[in-house]
């Protein structure tokens, strides 16, 4: 795969705060790449500063192959989609379309054709005619994709498309902006802050904190080797537990119990303070318990039930542990269970650092 | 900013390189022009007020004073003529002074409260109330001018100083009610409904729930209303009475009343003076002034 | 009070508009006399002077407010440097009444003492530029005096309309390639209709209003030259023909009438169309 978006060591400041980090990012051709992270991270910083957007302060930005770092947004071959969707309002929605290419001088039967291409692709054949105002959040949205289409580029840039949707549409858009991606193969650089968003459209997701990439994996790697605490505790919902004990001699020594790390894979073994993180839905409950390494007692204190399954929280040597169980499962507070999960599943990382040992 | 050729050997790295445009000195020139055409009144004003009449007859009016003097200002405080008297503006300052502290008190709580009722208390008719209210803000004054006239001279105010206070008071009342209504209706109305709920009324939310919070809007209405009196000039033409003048019809006497050559110096010197004012509230009070012109922008 | 103060506006008017049909004197008299002052009214050459005066000082004080008044919001706009200082001067005439600009302006007009001497002492013995000395030019002096004041507000008013235009709006124009000056044209101006809608308006209001400057400036002279409507208003209350005054107060309500009427057609079609999108 050969790298269609390559950006080397930039950084942003504003006087004395730095946004963004000496930071480094390939992005193959054709790879749809998530930026997720909690707001004021960079993600949407850096994504602007990939369009051109906002001048940077150091470092060189590449698009297919071609230094950018000083061009123009329009001169560097991408399309721009934006959360307030950004559409002329008082253009109808094919002049919005092919505003951009008319100021350019593009020959009208070459417009008209791309506009009709990208209509036919984002079913707006029949709203052409209509202005913004008379259009639904979803419709509007596709128009604002409409336009980073017609400019035929090899890259497309999203700055949280669809936080303005509610979550019906919302889930209808995220569908259609994959198919999309399909179809057009084009690479794709998308921020948002909803992790479900970035799981399920995402080749790879770039986790962000403070202006830095925290972790820059597959969907499936992210969630079930998260890099540190901060990526662990992001990615999930309910998010990871976390238990703090002693790693000692294999085994990590919690308040009246040792979990047994026999069948984990360290990366850089040690000892001493450590957290155990254990997804919600590796905890298992009752008979299937009896066959996990780890096992014990303990009692329910809040049920949750959510329709699919139920959330039910309890406690394990003294520190909160949420699971995810059956919904046939009946489960009510002070009822003792046993519960049990597999270790070796689980995550482990540094008291200290937080990294992932 | 189209993309640049670049000499071969330069790799682009880090932020543009920052071109001085012919737009941007462009730009530049022409706010530059702008501020001095906007200055250059008040600079010709200050100085000619320091001038003696033999040097504005010898120079230009773009000349600084060459012997700048005070002479004329301390005249036109305290001994220039309107028609017979010779008391200067000193007694118009302190007319308008009178005026202003009477006014601006009273308009801004009567306007504090119907912006207050408006805004929270719906009651039959309050839509129509306001209509006409913001319908008055469009009214020339000259076509209430006669009625108000002859309304206060058949209570025996006309020409008094309460009079005057009544006239600013009612054409105040509607860019004010208007200022402190879209004030009041941009707050929270659970904020008015959590003290209902709690048994609180009209009088009771009023003073200890919004009065509180209207401390910002508050200063930019007496801004507003300052700036505004102090200003006034056909009011206080037409209304205040040769006893309660204002210092800017006093100005205009002044200057009308001059014989012969026209004595620039006295002239200028009044007019700094009777700017003084209008002018400290501005530059002290700045942004503030600037909110106050957008709030009172009668929004469509 | 609020009742007062609307009690005020209504009655008065009203009162205003009958007295028009009267042929009050000093006092009110229910004396009437149909459109006969309306009649006498149309054929005072002062009065069709004075109508139109205002029509001419009006259209310009309006179009270079506005013009004026957008090339610098605009400039304004740019990310300039020192822009709280710029705002300060643009705006500090507004702070002073109308009577001191019209004093001041008058000074600089002067042919004496003013502008044109000063050039003329450069060495350019023919320049002239006196528009006050003439009754075919005082009404320009008028403009330009009136402008230096109000301009400022205006400037404020478009800016803040374009400040509250959409930060993406600006970006997805830069992505699509299209130039500034272009933005502004086709994107940015049709967008902020609202505040050019509030700025025209106050500049209306502002016009029909027109007299301090007037009395300050040039007393309505040279001759009748600069003479408004709501100078001959109230010199005909003072005159003692308040009938006659009155009929054209009414006069002067019309613009405004017109005004609030438009408003209130574009509201109605602004809920109508709010009712069929939503």
């Amino acid at each position: 795969m050969s790298t269609s978006v390559e950006i080397k060591d930039l950084s942003l400041n504003y006087g004395t705060v730095t946004v963004l980090d000496r930071l480094n990012l390939e992005v193959g051709k054709g790879e749809f790449i998530v930026l997720l992270g909690p707001s004021g991270c960079g993600k949407s910083t850096l994504l602007n500063c990939i369009a051109g957007l906002l001048d940077i302060s150091a470092g060189q930005i590449f698009i297919s192959g071609k230094n950018v770092t000083w061009d123009e947004p329009k001169d560097r071959g991408i399309g721009m989609v934006f959360q307030s969707y950004a559409l002329y309002p008082q253009m109808t929605v094919e002049k919005n379309m092919s505003f951009g290419l008319r100021v350019a001088g593009m020959p009208k039967p070459e417009v008209d054709a791309r506009v009709k291409r990208a209509a036919e692709i984002l079913q707006l054949e029949s709203l052409l005619q209509r202005k913004p105002v008379e259009l639904s959040g979803g419709q509007r949205q596709r128009v604002a994709i409409g336009r980073a289409l017609v400019r035929d580029v090899d890259v497309f840039l999203f700055d949280e498309p669809l936080s303005n949707l509610d979550a019906k549409l919302r889930n209808d858009l995220r569908v259609e902006i994959k198919r999309l991606h399909h179809r057009l193969k084009n690479t794709m650089i998308y921020v948002t802050h909803d992790q479900i968003e970035a799981m399920t459209l995402a080749d790879r997701i770039a986790i962000m904190k403070n202006g830095v990439i925290q972790q820059l994996a597959d969907p499936h790697t992210i969630y079930n080797k998260p890099t540190n605490l901060f990526v662990a505790g992001f990615i999930g919902s309910p998010s990871m537990n976390f238990i703090r004990g002693d790693l000692t001699g294999g085994a990590l020594n919690i308040d009246g119990a040792s979990i047994p790390l026999a069948n984990y894979e360290f990366k850089a073994p040690m000892n001493g303070a450590a957290v155990l993180g254990v997804r919600p839905e590796h905890v298992v409950v009752g008979e299937e318990a009896q066959k996990m390494p780890f096992q014990v007692e303990s009692e329910i204190e809040i049920v949750e039930p959510m329709g699919a399954d139920t959330i039910a929280w309890t406690k394990l040597g003294g520190q909160s542990l949420t699971f995810r169980a059956d919904a046939e499962v009946r489960l009510v507070p002070g009822q003792k269970v046993l519960i049990g999960f597999d270790p070796g599943r689980g995550s482990v990382f540094n008291g200290e650092s937080g990294e992932r040992i | 900013m189209s993309s640049v050729s670049l000499p071969a050997g330069i790799e682009p790295s880090g932020p543009r390189p920052r071109h001085v445009t012919a737009t941007r000195i462009g730009i530049y020139a022409f706010l530059l022009i702008a501020a001095l055409f906007f200055l250059i009144p008040l600079i010709v004003m200050i100085m000619t007020s320091m001038k003696s009449m033999s040097e504005i007859r010898g120079g230009n009016i773009f000349a600084l004073p060459m012997q700048p003097t005070l002479d004329y200002w301390v005249k036109a405080w305290s001994s220039a003529c309107t028609g017979r008297d010779c008391y200067g503006l000193a007694p118009g300052f302190f007319n308008s002074v009178k005026i202003t502290v009477l006014s601006v008190p009273v308009s801004i709580v009567i306007a504090m409260i119907n912006g207050y009722a408006l805004s929270f208390w719906r009651f039959r008719g309050s839509e129509l109330m306001f209509a006409i209210l913001l319908f008055g803000a469009f009214v020339p004054f000259q076509v209430l001018v006669y009625p108000i006239i002859f309304g206060l001279s058949r209570v025996g105010l006309f020409g008094t100083l309460p009079g005057i206070v009544i006239v600013h008071t009612i054409f105040g009342m509607p860019i004010l009610t208007l200022l402190f209504r879209n004030f009041f209706a941009s707050l929270p109305v659970e904020l008015f409904k959590a003290a209902r709920v709690d048994g609180a009324g009209f009088w009771r939310i009023f003073f200890s729930v919004m009065l509180p919070m209207s401390v910002p809007i508050t200063i930019v209405a007496v801004i507003l209303q300052v700036t505004g009196i102090w200003n006034d000039f056909i009011f206080g033409l037409v209304f205040a009475g040769r006893e309660n003048m204002p210092m800017t019809v006093q100005l205009n006497n002044i200057v009308r009343t001059s014989t012969g050559t026209v004595e620039y110096s006295t002239n200028m010197a009044a007019t700094v003076l009777t700017g003084a004012v209008p002018l400290i509230v501005y530059f002290v009070s700045g942004k503030w002034f600037v909110r106050g012109i957008a709030a009172g922008a009668v929004k469509g | 009070m609020m009742i007062v103060a609307i009690g005020v506006f209504v009655i008065g008017i009203t009162f205003t508009v009958v007295l028009s049909f009267t042929n009050s004197k000093l006092f009110p008299s229910f004396n009437f006399v149909g459109w006969r002052q309306y009649e006498i009214l149309w054929s005072t050459p002062r009065w069709v002077q004075s109508v139109t005066n205002i029509w001419f000082y009006g259209f310009g004080h309006i179009v270079l407010c506005m013009g004026v008044g957008f090339a610098l919001a605009v400039a304004m706009d740019q990310r300039i440097r020192g822009e709280d200082a710029f705002r300060t001067i643009f705006l500090y005439p507004f702070a002073l009444s109308a009577v001191i600009t019209g004093l001041v302006w008058q000074l600089m007009l002067d042919p004496i003492w003013g502008f044109q001497a000063f050039v003329r002492s450069l060495g350019f013995a023919d320049f002239t530029f006196a528009p006050l000395a003439n009754g075919e030019t005082a009404l320009i002096g008028m403009i330009v005096a009136s402008v230096w004041n109000g301009v400022g507000v205006t400037m404020a008013i478009l800016l803040a309309g374009l400040r509250g235009i959409d930060e993406e709006i600006w970006k997805a124009a830069r992505v699509d390639g299209i130039p500034a000056w272009r933005t502004y044209v086709s994107i940015v101006v049709p967008m902020m209709r609202g505040a050019v809608a509030t700025a025209l308006v106050l500049l209306v209001v502002n016009v029909v209003r027109t007299f301090d400057i007037v009395i300050a400036m040039t007393g309505g002279g040279p001759g009748i030259a600069t003479q408004m409507p709501a100078t001959y208003v109230i010199d005909n209350i003072n005159s003692r023909n308040v009938g006659h005054g009155m009929a054209a107060a009414t006069c002067m309500l019309a613009p405004i009438a017109v005004l609030i009427i438009i408003q209130a057609v574009f509201r109605w079609r602004a809920s109508r169309r709010g009712r069929t999108t939503s």
